[in-house]
């Protein structure tokens, strides 16, 4: 099951200015609830998302416990060409996830 | 003649128990249940450090009446020509009594064509929200919401 949802249009003209909405599976675990027996429920979320086109980072986020769960990120981006983006999410106990897709910019 | 010899020491433990008490009260109050007004400040000054943060250009777009505080559509947008020599270097958006002062930390170049992003947050309370912008001249520009939220974020016990 994939654990990403990316939003991108698949064609866009030359200079348009597109919107990238991005979604992934994810707790997003503050790390200050507990149990019913009072233990902290140790924190893991999410800490760091990215976003590159055709290799040159154009987004970044610092991703906070105050980011809901199951983290939904859009921004705007100019289509300059034809090309990959490339999307990664880390996070603690190891997490780390990357999703693509591709535009056709005429 | 033991008298006074007591009371000074009983000063004594007296004044160095309320020096040690003094001392222990920001330990105390530093309690990770609530984001203190101070430390939104700090979380702030450790982003502008000593700049001038000027008020406008940035918009932030959160519904001032929020129901649950699990899931909060933020929209934060700034009015930038976005051209290589003026455009907006990052975001930071900041809250008042979360758990943490930090929302989320936005790091942008000049590709964006529209400093437009949107996220979900959590709100623990009624609370200010400030979104500080930095442009690319080196200059802050800030905004803030107030939110009242009727049910709050992370305080809900997991069975």
């Amino acid at each position: 099951m994939p654990s990403a949802l990316i939003n991108v249009p698949a064609k866009a003209k030359r200079g348009e200015i597109i919107e990238i909405k991005t979604l992934m599976s994810h707790i997003m675990e503050t790390g200050y609830r507990r149990t019913a027996t009072g233990e902290i429920i140790p924190r893991d979320i999410v800490t760091s998302f990215s976003c590159r086109y055709n290799g040159v980072e154009i987004f970044r986020m610092d991703l906070f416990p105050a980011i809901a769960a199951n983290p939904f990120i859009s921004f705007f981006i100019v289509a300059a060409e034809s090309g990959k983006f490339e999307f990664d999410w880390i996070g603690d106990r190891g997490f780390s996830e990357t999703a693509s897709a591709f535009i056709t910019v005429e | 003649m033991k008298k006074p010899e007591s009371s000074t020491r009983r000063q004594f433990l007296r004044l160095a128990g309320g020096a040690a008490g003094l001392g222990a009260i920001p330990v105390v109050t530093l309690r990770p249940a609530d984001a203190t007004p101070e430390m939104l400040a700090n979380a702030i000054r450790n982003v502008t450090g000593a700049n001038v943060v000027h008020p406008g250009k940035i918009k932030l777009d959160i519904p001032p009446l929020v129901e649950n505080g699990n899931t909060v559509p933020m929209t934060v947008s700034v009015a930038s020509p976005m051209t290589p020599d003026d455009y907006v270097r990052s975001i930071h958006v900041f809250n008042e009594k979360n758990p943490q002062p930090n929302i989320g930390n936005f790091y942008l170049g000049a590709r964006g064509g529209r400093v437009q992003i949107s996220t979900r947050i959590r709100l623990a309370d009624s609370q200010k929200i400030v979104a500080i912008a930095q442009l690319s001249d080196g200059s802050f520009w800030s905004t803030s919401v107030d939110v009242i939220v009727t049910l709050a974020a992370c305080t809900e016990e997991v069975i």
